[in-house]
């Protein structure tokens, strides 16, 4: 059993555990703030767009909306990349280094399909960032959210590398677990991105 | 190629002592040597602890703090006469937005995030802010931002645009040259500061309390700042977001707030105002916490109305996001909006005020303990009340429309932010300087101080007030003669000039107190709250045995009042490994014990990639081209910085416990 | 702000009474509490053991003095909302009856003023003093030419912005004639300070009297000086940026001078105009108002003298 225990006039913590997941963890509690943050980003980005849809009298205000294949494949291989990555999550949280190499991996795999799909979501936006307002804020949500996919990729890339090569940890599981934590974030936040630049375009 | 650790490098790591004997055993020596920071130059720039970079960061902000005075000197030395010839426009609208930017920025809201580095893990009871080496990090950032802008205003390209920026005068159109950009990029790096500094904050408070110090029982100085920290999160996307379009607008041709082209320039002001209203508040409300915590200890009594109290703090948080168009007013607004935000804008007293009267309830049924800081909190009665006034005079649509941008709004501002946080800041210098220090500040010099700040500050802004009545708009460099405005501005200068003197009477005493003052003991004022049962100053780990809370003032009360029980409570705490920086991580709600967390050594990497950063952030004010080329060594060193080393890893897995 | 001249400025004004009062009354309160508490509350002699009786005890005294407090201030607070909503509606609802209409546009740094009643043929432009008839409403359609801008009369009405790519508009009847200082109240770059518009209420009869004299364009100079002022003005950078009705001059980056002479001021509010001033303000724009977008003019002292000759006869 770990607890602390009283001796005395004291609190003996000596055999609490030197890690914990979820809300345990400190990390963790880092990781939720940066959610925070960068949440709060997307929404105002999202309520930009539609301010500006508001005060336009066509939208997109010149030319066509966004093409919608590339999108839609990269909403459903992110979609797809949730499972390696509960996988992953659930392997680090059971210890289980190999398994979560492997998971890990495949997140990593899928994660570089998503990033080759984005150039082509760019290419299929049918507006330029210095055309008008439209061109910029679609842009730019769509840019702040490949930030976020290219920083994940990065972040995953390194902690998969450490789980190779080492030296290894049980606080590491904890990184694991903390990193498919964000990468659900990533996923969720495309959602609301992917509706807005690919359908508000087209509602009237 | 061997990274992992062998059995033996294991073995050979395993800690030797634990916690819990009190100062001079050998586990104390060996927590102090523990936690102290390397010496020598490196050492200095690889320095973590948090009360080094705290009392750093204070430097800084006042540093910055004096720059902003000596600009606003400036400012009202132009202004003393009519048609004053000291500065041409240029140069007074470039002092105007340094001025502003500066006290905002590098000095309000940083400020309050530096002392509550240094207090709250005091207060919390525990040993270290949470991520210190993140914490190292966001004060470069901090100083390399503040640098920068000031290095542009020293070659002639300083912000001029106002501290708000509005476009399109802040644009590509009207703004061409560097200086927008260069204050768009310092936005840049204090948001990123102040938003890691947040989450540092949060995380202390939320989950490195001691044992028993449940929410219920957490210091309301340690609420204000969490409530603060949290608002910071919510409120500074906003003007990140708003920044990075300008400065895209400015330099790639995007068109967010360029009309011609479907985007609109009041999309900029609802932008700034969505984190600029907050950022009164966020600057406020630590204001308030200091008076929390200054008036227990100087009324002798616990505070009136905790509960009260707290939810006041987290109501103002909710209430401050949902006024920001009361600095819109003028634009042309649908009625049903203004109403609103009027009835906002007005409700949001009814929190300060019952903060006040609690306050008040509580200096009535205490004993007082007359000493400097319990002065300054006076003064607060005084200044913030006749602010918080004047706001509830601007939140009058009507009243709003005609002294809107005019001298009463400038009146109005400074007695919030100076009476709101200046005088309760200076009341908690005063009242910490011994724990920072070990040594008392001059009583004497220090009512000097008092009396010249408070009777300066008044002469300076009350004019204002009328001034703006009279119709003298805000931000201009000059004024005619026949609008006879000229006396009052004069009175206000010299006021002005006298509430500088009482601040470098501050720095006299301060200088002077820090290498001779009298030495103060650990808790020289008869505090309650966690950090005066440390010794002034703190050992670098706080504390050599971890208290166990049972009492919202811990010091005054550290066991349940009633019988002693049987068996005897806890007191503290021990176990942890004293020769390792670990600290004791505990439950959101119940500061109940839950992991042992082990921070790391100090290291050159925070520092290292601060530098990166400021390359990052300063080259793309010149080539868009940097935001990517500058991620290169930002990514490396953020990699190294993570990377763990095989003996760390040693030494962890030797005192590893899996959950 | 305390001499108003029109009905907005007076509604505000007695708005300003009942709040002002009522928080000074406020204020008054608070300040009474403290000075009761320095006289009463006894000093503590240090050391002093704090007193630890109230800990999780109810303290019923102070609890009901501060919920009434809270609760007085809550209604206060309530009532000042109505009566801010309610000056605000009164303030939006005068009668438009009658009204003249000029469009006034914000300029670095000066205004523009377009008077557009009745057919197309009888609207005129003038810049940074704006004429207005007594008693009668006078609305205000507001743009701005390059950033944003504020107008601000403070005796008569309240201020409303001038946005690029927005049209607003502030609607303010003086009820007294008079010259009423207006000016730019947003920050709007170097010249901000100058910026200055006058609103000048004259009797009906006199308002009419004015407007007729600006709807006809400039007249002949009768003088060889004035007329060689006016070739000068024509051959000149005068005439790349402003415009003289009934010459060729029809430019509109600068201030109309139609009829520039019969104004108070130069350079909207800068100088008061005079002989002596025009000459000074031609000869060196930037030393009066650094960074006015109106360049120097490198003129002989005669060439400047006829010039200025002919600028004074446009009334």
């Amino acid at each position: 059993m770990t607890a602390a225990r009283v001796r005395g006039t004291a609190l003996d913590v000596s055999s609490l555990p030197t890690y914990g997941f979820s809300h345990r963890s400190i990390v963790w509690w880092a990781t939720l703030g940066m959610i925070a943050v960068e949440a709060t980003v997307f929404a105002l980005a999202i309520a930009t767009y539609f301010y500006l849809r508001s005060h336009a009298t066509t939208w997109p205000l010149a030319g066509k909306p966004p093409d919608l294949l590339w999108g839609t494949i990269n909403t459903l291989v992110m979609l797809g990349s949730l499972l390696p990555n509960h996988l992953a999550k659930k392997a680090a949280e059971k210890d289980n280094v190999s398994r979560a190499r492997l998971w890990m991996a495949v997140c990593l795999a899928m994660g570089l399909l998503f990033l080759v799909i984005r150039i082509f979501e760019f290419r299929s936006l049918n507006t330029g960032w210095d055309t008008d307002a439209y061109g910029s804020i679609v842009w730019t949500l769509l840019g702040l959210h490949t930030v976020h996919l290219v920083t994940d990729f990065y972040d995953s890339a390194v902690l998969t590398l450490l789980l190779f090569i080492g030296p290894l940890e049980g606080r590491h599981m904890q990184d694991v677990s903390e990193n498919a934590f964000y990468w659900y974030f990533v996923v969720a936040s495309w959602l609301p991105i992917y509706l807005v630049i690919y359908w508000a375009a087209r509602l009237h | 190629m061997k990274r992992q650790p062998s059995e033996q490098e294991i073995r050979d790591a395993a800690p030797r002592l634990r916690d819990g004997p009190g100062p001079g055993s050998p586990e104390a020596r060996a927590l102090d040597e523990t936690w102290s920071d390397a010496p020598g130059l490196i050492g200095w720039f690889s320095a973590i602890n948090h009360k080094t970079i705290a009392l750093r960061f204070v430097v800084a902000t006042m540093l910055f703090f004096g720059a902003g005075g000596i600009l606003a000197a400036l400012m009202r030395l132009q202004l003393a006469r009519p048609g004053n010839k000291l500065m041409g426009p240029d140069m007074y609208n470039q002092v105007f937005t340094m001025h502003g930017t500066t006290m905002m920025f590098l000095f309000a809201v940083p400020v309050m995030q530096a002392v509550a580095v240094y207090l709250v893990p005091l207060m919390v009871g525990t040993r270290s802010i949470a991520f210190p080496r993140l914490n190292a990090y966001a004060f470069w950032v901090f100083v390399f931002g503040g640098l920068m802008l000031y290095a542009a205003f020293f070659v002639n390209a300083g912000a001029d645009a106002g501290w708000f920026s509005y476009v399109p005068l802040a644009g590509p159109d009207f703004s061409p040259g560097k200086r927008v950009d260069f204050w768009a990029q310092m936005i840049t790096y204090t948001e990123l500061s102040a938003i890691v500094e947040a989450i540092v904050v949060i995380t202390t408070a939320l989950k490195l309390r001691a044992p028993g110090m449940t929410l219920n029982r957490m210091p309301l100085f340690v609420w204000a700042m969490l409530v603060t920290a949290f608002m910071i999160l919510f409120a500074m996307p906003a003007v990140m977001l708003a920044s990075t379009a300008l400065i895209m607008d400015r330099l790639v041709g995007t068109h967010f707030y360029n009309p011609a082209e479907g985007g609109d320039a009041l999309l900029w002001q609802h932008l700034f105002w969505f984190f600029g209203h907050p950022e009164v508040y966020l600057i406020f409300i630590p204001g308030l916490g200091f008076i929390s915590a200054i008036i227990p200890t100087f009324a002798r009594r616990p505070m009136f109305g905790y509960t009260a109290m707290v939810l006041s703090l987290i109501a103002t948080a909710f209430l401050a996001f949902g006024l920001w168009v009361h600095h819109m007013f003028a634009t042309n607004l649908p009625e049903l909006g203004k109403s609103f935000f009027t009835a906002a804008s007005m409700m949001i007293a009814i929190p300060t005020a019952t903060q006040i009267f609690c306050w008040l309830a509580t200096l009535w049924t205490g004993r007082l303990n007359f000493k400097t800081p319990l002065l300054f909190v006076l003064a607060f009665f005084f200044i913030l009340v006749l602010g918080g006034l004047t706001g509830i005079i601007l939140a009058a649509v009507p009243i709003n429309l005609q002294v809107h941008d005019s001298y009463f709004v400038v009146a109005h501002l400074h007695y919030v932010l100076i009476g709101g946080a200046v005088f309760p800041l200076f009341g908690a210098f005063y009242y910490w300087f011994p724990k920072f220090t070990g040594r008392m500040m001059s009583e004497r010099l220090g009512r000097w101080n008092f009396w010249l700040m408070f009777v300066g500050f008044n002469v300076a802004f009350f004019p204002m007030h009328l001034l703006g009545m009279q119709g003298m708009p805000r931000r201009v460099y000059t004024y005619q003669a026949e609008s006879g405005w000229g006396q009052m501005n004069f009175v206000s200068t010299a006021g002005a000039l006298v509430l500088a003197a009482g601040v470098l009477l501050f720095v006299i005493n301060a200088l002077r107190s820090w290498h001779a003052g009298a030495a103060a003991g650990n808790d020289p004022w008869g505090g309650g709250t966690l950090e005066w049962a440390a010794s002034s100053p703190p050992a670098p780990c706080n504390f050599h045995a971890l208290p166990v809370v049972h009492s919202r003032d811990p010091v005054w009360q550290p066991l349940p009042s009633g019988p002693p029980a049987q068996p005897p409570l806890p007191t503290h705490v021990m176990g942890l490994t004293a020769d390792e920086r670990q600290l004791l991580v505990t439950t959101v709600v119940d500061a109940r014990p839950d992991v042992l967390h082990t921070f790391p050594r100090p290291s050159i990497w925070p520092f290292a990639c601060a530098v990166a950063t400021t390359v990052l952030f300063t080259a793309s004010i010149f080539t868009a081209w940097a935001v990517v080329w500058g991620m290169v060594p930002v990514a490396i060193i953020l990699t190294l910085w993570f990377w763990p080393h095989r003996h760390e890893t040693a030494r962890h897995l030797a005192m590893e416990r899996k959950p | 702000m305390f001499e108003p001249a029109g009905p907005q400025a007076h509604l505000i004004l007695q708005l300003w009474h009942l709040i002002a009062w009522t928080c000074a009354g406020v204020f008054a309160a608070i300040l009474l509490v403290l000075v009761a508490i320095l006289l009463r509350t006894p000093r503590a002699p240090m050391p002093a053991a704090p007193d630890l009786s109230t800990t999780d005890k109810a303290e019923p005294g102070p609890r009901r003095s501060v919920a009434t407090a809270v609760v007085a201030s809550a209604l206060l607070l309530l009532a000042l909302v109505v009566a801010s909503v309610f000056t605000d509606r009164a303030v939006a609802r005068m009668s438009l009856v009658d009204a003249v209409n000029i469009e006034l546009t914000g300029h670095q740094w000066w205004w523009s003023a377009r008077y557009i009643n009745g057919p197309v043929s009888d609207t005129f432009t003038t810049a940074n003093e704006v004429h207005i008839p007594v008693g009668r409403p006078v609305i205000f359609t507001l743009k701005a030419d390059d950033v944003i801008h504020s107008i601000w009369v403070p005796r008569l009405a309240g201020k409303k912005d001038l946005i690029p790519g927005r049209t607003a508009s502030l609607q303010l009847r003086a009820d007294e004639p008079g010259v009423y200082q207006g000016r730019c109240a947003e920050f709007c770059g170097l010249e901000h300070a100058f910026m200055g518009l006058q609103i000048v209420a004259d009797p009906a009869d006199r308002y009419e009297a004015w407007a007729a004299a600006q709807r006809r364009p400039a007249s002949e100079p009768a003088d060889a000086q004035a007329l060689r002022g006016r070739e000068l003005f024509l051959s000149q950078s005068c005439a790349m940026c402003h415009a003289v009705q009934g010459t060729t001059a029809g430019a509109q980056h600068g201030p109309d001078l139609t009829h520039v002479a019969g104004r108070r001021e130069l350079a909207a509010g800068t100088l008061p105009n005079t002989r002596e001033n025009l000459q000074a303000w031609i000869a060196d724009p930037q030393k009066h108002k650094p960074g006015t977008n109106m360049p120097s003019t490198p003129l002989s002292q005669a060439d400047l003298s006829a010039l200025v000759t002919y600028l004074e006869t446009l009334k």
